[in-house]
C-alpha cells in the first residue's frame, strides 16, 4: 500500500509545503486509491478528478515560485454532497437535485480554496442528511470499511467512510443531530462539531437551522483543529453565525490536562448500553485519570426528552425549508397541466420517504392547533436541556460519554423502523439542541472488530479544552494508527 | 396518539406532497407511533419556562438594506439550473383558471 494515503493530513501539508511531495503526487495517489477501493465502499457520489489534478498542479506552481501559501495547501479534501462548490454538482443525495450544479462557493469552500486544499470528491449522505445510517440515500448504500456489511453511520457516512478508507486525508461533514460525530465513530476517525454559530453555513443545504452546522472530519485530532482553524469564524452571509474570535487550535492542543474536570453524565450509562461500548469508555476513563484529569458523577436531567425534542424541532424547520424544492427555480420538475398538481408531484416524486415523513411530521407539529402542543413545547423542553448543560457546566469542563449505544449496526437492521433509527442518535442530539461544541474520537473496537466511539462535549465555544483532551487520549492510545483491510 | 388516514390527506394538502395510497396506509401507521413517542414531553412541567429558538445568544444581526448585485456569471449559473425560462425569468403554469378569470 502506498505511504501517502496512511499520512495525516499535518504530515502531508508539511511535506508538501517542503517540497518533498508534490501535491499532484499526493492527489494522485488518493484518486488511485479510491478508484480501486469505492467501488466495494461508495463513498463518493462523485469523484471530481480533472478539478483536483487542476488545483493540485495550481499549488505546485505557487509552492516553486516560492508564493505564500495556506495551511492545507496541495492537501486533498472530500466534501460531503450538501455541500457547494461553484460549478460542481451537488445533489445532497437526493433525486430533486439530481441534475443541480451548484451556482456559487458555500463559505466554507472559499476559506479551503484560500487555504490551498484540493477538492477530490462529493460524498454521498442520507437523503437531504435526514438519516443515521446513508440508507436514506436516493442513489445507494456507503458500506463501513471496517466491515461492509454494517453501516457507516450517518448522514455523513460518505465523508465518514472516505477518511477511513484512506481515500480522502481529511473531509467535510454535516451535523444536525449527531450526522459527524456518529459516523466518525462507525468509521474509527474524529469528527468534530462546532459552537452553534462557530462555522458559516452559507452554501450548506439547510436542514434544520437552529441545529445545523458544519464541521471537520478526519484521522486524526490534530487534524481537526488544522481544518477548523481554516473554516472556522463569523460570516455577514450567514446571519446565526456569531461574531467571537477565533483562537489557534493548534496552540492549545498539546498543552497538559492534569486537573481537568470531566463530568459523567449518569443518564448516558444506562442499562442497554452495548458491553463492548461500555467496556470501551472505562478503558478510556483510565486513561483520562492517570493523565491527572479528575472525574466527576453529573446529571442532565431531560436527557429522557432530547429524541423527542429534536424531531419534534428538525421536522419542523426541515418541512419549512424544504418548500423552496418546488420545482420553479432548480430541482426536479414533474410537468402537468396547472401548478398545484406541478408543486404536489415533482415533490412527491422527488422526495425519498425518509424527507417525506420527516416533512409531514414537522408540517403537523406546526399546523393549526397543533403547534403549541409540539414545536412550542418542544421549544420549552430544549431550554431545560439547555439549561442541563449549563448547570453541568457549572461543575465540570468537559462531559464524557459514548458517542453511540452500540457500533455500527448491520444495513438493513434498522432500516423498517423509523423510530428505532432515530433512537441510535440519543447520545448525539442533546449537543445540537444546547448548541455547545461535541466530538468523537475512536477509543476501541468491538468483538467483531467495528471501531467504537467516545464523545467528548465542552462549553459554548470552548472547542480548545476539547481539542487539549481529545489529543491527550490519542497520544494515549494507538486508534488512530490503525487501518482498515480492504 | 391516534393518526387518520384524514389527518395524512390533510397534512399531505398543505406540505404539497403526493402520496399513493399504499404510502397512506404506511405513513398514517408510522407518523402514529412517532407522535405516540413524542408524547412523552408532555410530562414535563414548562409553565414558567421560556422558549429556545435556536442554541445561539438570541441577539439579532441586523445589516443594511442594501442591494448587493450578483455577477452575470452567478445569474447565468443559477438560471441554467431552472426547469424552464424566458429570458431572465423563471417560467411556470399558469396559476388560475382560465374558465374563472
Amino acid at each position: 500500500m502506498n505511504e501517502i494515503i496512511k499520512m495525516s493530513a499535518t504530515t502531508l501539508a508539511e511535506k508538501i509545503k517542503n517540497k518533498e511531495l508534490s501535491s499532484v503526487e499526493v492527489t494522485k495517489a488518493f484518486i488511485k486509491r479510491a478508484k480501486e477501493t469505492d467501488p466495494k465502499i461508495k463513498a463518493y457520489i462523485s469523484i471530481t478528478e480533472e478539478y483536483a489534478i487542476n488545483q493540485a498542479e495550481e499549488s505546485d506552481k505557487k509552492i516553486a515560485s516560492g508564493a505564500e501559501t495556506g495551511e492545507l495547501e496541495g492537501v486533498p479534501i472530500a466534501i460531503k454532497d450538501n455541500i457547494l462548490i461553484e460549478n460542481i454538482k451537488m445533489t445532497a443525495s437526493s433525486k430533486i437535485l439530481e441534475n443541480y450544479t451548484a451556482p456559487y462557493d458555500a463559505t466554507v469552500i472559499e476559506k479551503l480554496k484560500k487555504a490551498g486544499a484540493v477538492f477530490i470528491g462529493k460524498t454521498n449522505l442520507d437523503e437531504f442528511a435526514m438519516g443515521s445510517s446513508t440508507e436514506n440515500s436516493a442513489f445507494f448504500t456507503t458500506k463501513n470499511p471496517w466491515n461492509t456489511e454494517h453501516i457507516p453511520g450517518g448522514s455523513s457516512g460518505g465523508s465518514a467512510s472516505a477518511v477511513s478508507a484512506m481515500t480522502a486525508p481529511l473531509a467535510l461533514g454535516t451535523d444536525t443531530g449527531g450526522s459527524i460525530r456518529q459516523p466518525a465513530s462507525c468509521c474509527g476517525i474524529v469528527g468534530l462539531k462546532p459552537t452553534y454559530g462557530r462555522v458559516s453555513r452559507f452554501g450548506a443545504v439547510a436542514f434544520a437551522s437552529s441545529l445545523d452546522q458544519i464541521g471537520p472530519m478526519s484521522k486524526t485530532v490534530e487534524d481537526s483543529a488544522l481544518l477548523l482553524n481554516v473554516i472556522a469564524g463569523f460570516d455577514k452571509k450567514d446571519s446565526t453565525s456569531i461574531n467571537v474570535p477565533v483562537p489557534d487550535y493548534l496552540e492549545t492542543i498539546k498543552q497538559d490536562i492534569k486537573g481537568l474536570k470531566i463530568g459523567l453524565p449518569k443518564e448516558y450509562f444506562i442499562d442497554g448500553l452495548d458491553s463492548d461500548v461500555k467496556k470501551s469508555i472505562e478503558k478510556a476513563i483510565e486513561i483520562y485519570k492517570k493523565a491527572g484529569a479528575e472525574f466527576v458523577e453529573i446529571s442532565l436531567p431531560h436527557t429522557d426528552y432530547a429524541v423527542a425534542v429534536y424531531y419534534i424541532i428538525c421536522c419542523s424547520e426541515a418541512s419549512a425549508n424544504l418548500a423552496r424544492y418546488d420545482g420553479v427555480r432548480y430541482g426536479f420538475r414533474a410537468e402537468c397541466d396547472n401548478l398545484l398538481d406541478e408543486y404536489q408531484k415533482s415533490r412527491g416524486q422527488g422526495f425519498g420517504p425518509e424527507v417525506k415523513r420527516r416533512i409531514m411530521l414537522g408540517t403537523y407539529a406546526l399546523s393549526a392547533g397543533y403547534y403549541d402542543a409540539y414545536y412550542g413545547k418542544a421549544q420549552k423542553v430544549r431550554t431545560l436541556i439547555k439549561q442541563d448543560f449549563e448547570n453541568a457546566f457549572k461543575k465540570v469542563d468537559l462531559i464524557l460519554t459514548p458517542s453511540a449505544p452500540t457500533p455500527a449496526f448491520k444495513i438493513g437492521e434498522k432500516s423498517s423502523d423509523p423510530l428505532q433509527m432515530y433512537l441510535s442518535d440519543i447520545f448525539t442530539i442533546s449537543c445540537n439542541l444546547a448548541a455547545v461544541p461535541g466530538m468523537s474520537i475512536p477509543c476501541g473496537f468491538s468483538e467483531k472488530g467495528i471501531p467504537i466511539g467516545m464523545q467528548l462535549l465542552a462549553r459554548n465555544f470552548d472547542e480548545q479544552t476539547m481539542f487539549k483532551a481529545a489529543y491527550s487520549y490519542q497520544q494515549a492510545t494507538e486508534w488512530h494508527k490503525q487501518f482498515p483491510n480492504i | 396518539m391516534e393518526i387518520s388516514k384524514k389527518d395524512v390527506d390533510y397534512v399531505a394538502s398543505l406540505a404539497r406532497l403526493e402520496f399513493n395510497e399504499k404510502d397512506k396506509e404506511s405513513l398514517t401507521q408510522q407518523l402514529g407511533s412517532i407522535l405516540n413517542y413524542i408524547e412523552k414531553i408532555k410530562e414535563v412541567d414548562t409553565s414558567k419556562i421560556e422558549p429556545t429558538s435556536h442554541g445561539a445568544s438570541g441577539e439579532n444581526f441586523w445589516r443594511e438594506d442594501k442591494v448587493i448585485k450578483s455577477s452575470q456569471k452567478t445569474i447565468d449559473a443559477i438560471f441554467k439550473n431552472a426547469p424552464d425560462k424566458e429570458a431572465d425569468f423563471f417560467k411556470v403554469k399558469k396559476v388560475m383558471d382560465t374558465e374563472e378569470e
